[in-house]
């Protein structure tokens, strides 16, 4: 599913190296999880996969499917199954919840050749999907994450997230500035999406959100590259010992 | 460069040759019932002179396009290719062919609650109730700011809507104005009065003259509640001012909503007076300016003066410019002694698409109460590059997503649109113009 290879990255503005030579493949309905500590280039990995701005790509590939992701757009890359839930979901004030799926599924359709989406099968839908989440009628009237808690605007991400059904999603550090309820709800939801034809790729600080999201493979990262790998144990590894012995184990 | 211009200019630009200039290009009206009105008018402008580039309030507008004795003729343009706004709205349409009321394009102006009439029919009415009120709030605004462009209306406005309104009428009132010569100067003047209880709203779009002058003078008595939605259209090269007077009484609401999109020079006016206690005033503009064709320069001046206790006054404006577009605003909250618990609010805040355009804002705030709640704001930015990135992040194509930025910008301002179907036909048509301009 999602193939990086040696993936080297920058900030476009200073000549500082972040991602020095990522390696990973995420096969299709496995759930991946990167762990590592702050500064790693975890969040960075996140952003240059999904195409943000302000990156340059100075080695290295990263497809989708066996297509190239780095010379798409970001929005074709959402069309072609590429999700990254925020880890500090944006808001716009002004447009709708409703508005902005709508238009964000229906360009995803258009862009794949599918029918878009009439106004009352997307009603259908949207409660269908927000009621399993958990997420009131009220909160999709309102204004995109606008007055939202931590616990609302990561749901309304998940929420995105199954309506738009993509293949590899992305979740960068869905964890964090959460309690444990409102943790619980979120995995659930993530939970409810595994699929054989889905993967996840979990980016987080804490193994405590693996608890909910088992995890097939846990990847360290440290310095901008994938320092070690292994099973849901690595995790466990790192919440009893901290980082500083398995990097200092590696190296 | 700059030599050039200054020395095209007349010597005493803004002087009394040019005053002289400007009024012989007119055809001033003797008027009937407001032939005092227009005599004190015309004495007033004699007085202050037409404005000159630096006047305090002038400063960032040059008069020069006003001042001439006749604009460029602008072409009439087709119909563009929105349908007109509010068309399927269930309401009392006037028409105003080049400033002049056009009755057989009207519908019948009988409708309960409201007395609707015209200027120029109304002249030869000696008692007409507007007597006391053409002229009368517009002379009032000059005692704290020269406005000679109010001072000129008065004394030359061909025609105007002519409103009382004693209950609260079923539908609307909506004024639609069309062009039929190319090189018209056109100039009207509309009172309302809304007595005490009583409410209306007032809609007004189309396209209004190669230069237009509008004064609308609006009395809003206690208790009553007066909304006004304008939508005009501008074309490319339009000259336009306008001025809002209005007098707001106890417990009355007074609001008004502005779309403006393009124009090469406009200036717009709106002078409040909360005379009564708990009085509410609401001034808002969406303003669209694309410099691509044509020069664009949007001035909204507001002054807002609360006499009495307890008004809340609101003031919204948000200008979206691309292409060298420039936006100008000057605002002003005067708290006079005495109007304590005052809560009165400004934002100013522009959107620039480009590094070309500009964006200019003086907020003032003079208080002479010491228990009051005044704030301002003033913000020029650009599209917010982490909003864009999530839009597009969920498959939103990047013109889609900028046009949903700047529909979210403008969304305090369009708020101020009470009626939710208005304010969505208005929405709409902002996406439908920023889609075809993306």
């Amino acid at each position: 599913m999602l193939k990086i290879n040696n993936l080297h990255a920058k900030l476009e503005d200073e000549d500082k190296q972040i991602l020095k030579g990522v390696t990973l493949e995420v096969p299709a309905g496995e759930v991946h999880a990167i762990m590592g500590p702050n500064g790693s280039g975890k969040s960075t990995l996140s952003y240059v996969l999904s195409g943000r701005d302000g990156y340059e790509v100075t080695e290295g590939e990263a497809s989708l499917n066996g297509e190239n992701l780095l010379e798409q757009e970001p929005e074709e890359r959402a069309a072609a199954g590429l999700f990254l839930a925020f880890q500090y979901p944006v808001e716009i004030p002004g447009v709708g919840n409703m508005t902005f799926l709508r238009t964000a599924l229906n360009a995803q359709r258009k862009a794949r050749g599918e029918d878009e989406l009439s106004a009352a099968d997307f009603l259908k839908l949207i409660r269908e999907k927000a009621k399993t989440l958990n997420i009131d009628a009220e909160m999709l009237k309102r204004p995109v994450n606008v007055g939202f808690s931590g616990g609302e605007k990561k749901r309304n991400e998940i929420l995105q997230m199954a309506m738009l059904e993509p293949q590899m999603c992305i979740l960068d550090e869905t964890d964090s500035g959460l309690d444990v309820d409102a943790m619980r709800l979120v995995a659930d939801g993530v939970n409810a999406l595994r699929a054989p034809d889905r993967s996840f790729l979990v980016i987080t600080h804490y193994q405590r959100l693996l608890d909910h999201i088992k995890p097939d493979v846990v990847h360290i990262m440290a310095n901008g590259r994938i320092v070690k790998t292994g099973g849901p144990e690595l995790a466990l590894e790192v919440e009893k010992n901290g980082y500083g012995d398995l990097l200092a184990e590696v190296g | 460069m700059a030599d050039a211009a200054l020395k095209s200019r007349p010597a005493d630009a803004g002087g009394a040759d040019a005053l002289t200039a400007r009024l012989s290009a007119l055809d001033l009206p003797k008027g009937g019932f407001t032939a005092p009105a227009r005599a004190a008018a015309l004495a007033r402008l004699k007085d202050m002179g037409l404005p000159k580039p630096r006047d305090e309030y002038w400063r960032y507008t040059d008069p020069a396009a006003f001042n001439a004795p006749s604009p460029q003729p602008l072409p009439i343009a087709g119909a563009g290719p929105d349908s007109p706004l509010f068309e399927d709205l269930d309401r009392l349409r006037l028409v105003f062919v080049d400033g002049v009321f056009d009755a057989d394009a009207s519908d019948d102006l009988a409708l309960d609650g409201i007395e609707i009439g015209t200027l120029a029919a109304s002249e030869a009415d000696p008692g007409h109730w507007a007597a006391d009120l053409y002229g009368t709030l517009e002379a009032e605004s000059h005692k704290r700011v020269a406005r000679p462009f109010a001072a000129l209306n008065t004394a030359a406005a061909g025609d105007g809507v002519l409103i009382r309104v004693t209950g609260k009428p079923s539908r609307p009132v909506h004024l639609i104005h069309r062009r039929r010569d190319e090189a018209a100067d056109v100039c009207y003047h509309h009172v309302i009065r809304v007595e005490p209880g009583a409410e209306m709203t007032l809609l007004e779009t189309g396209m209004t003259g190669a230069r237009s002058s509008f004064v609308l003078e609006v009395d809003v008595a206690d208790q009553a509640r007066f909304h006004l939605i304008s939508a005009k259209r501008a074309g490319h090269q339009k000259l336009g001012w306008g001025g809002i007077f209005a007098r707001v009484g106890a417990e009355a609401l007074f609001k008004s909503f502005a779309l403006s999109v393009n124009g090469t020079m406009m200036r717009y006016e709106t002078v409040v007076d909360m005379v009564g206690d708990d009085a509410v005033a609401h001034v808002a503009a969406a303003v669209l300016g694309d410099g691509n064709r044509g020069d664009f320069h949007h001035d909204d001046t507001v002054f807002i003066t609360h006499a009495a206790e307890r008004g809340e006054s609101r003031q919204v404006f948000k200008k979206v410019l691309k292409n060298g577009a420039k936006g100008i605003f000057q605002g002003k909250i005067l708290v006079r002694p005495g109007a304590q618990k005052t809560d009165g609010y400004q934002i100013s805040q522009a959107l620039l698409l480009d590094e070309d355009s500009q964006f200019l804002g003086k907020p003032e705030l003079e208080i002479y109460a010491d228990d009051v709640q005044c704030s301002h704001g003033s913000t020029t930015g650009a599209i917010d590059e982490t909003a864009l990135f999530y839009l597009r992040s969920r498959g939103v194509p990047r013109d889609r997503a900028i046009v949903l930025m700047v529909l979210s910008f403008l969304a305090d301002a369009l708020a101020e649109v009470d009626d939710e179907t208005l304010r969505e036909q208005i929405s709409d048509r902002l996406d439908a113009w920023l889609t075809r301009h993306a």
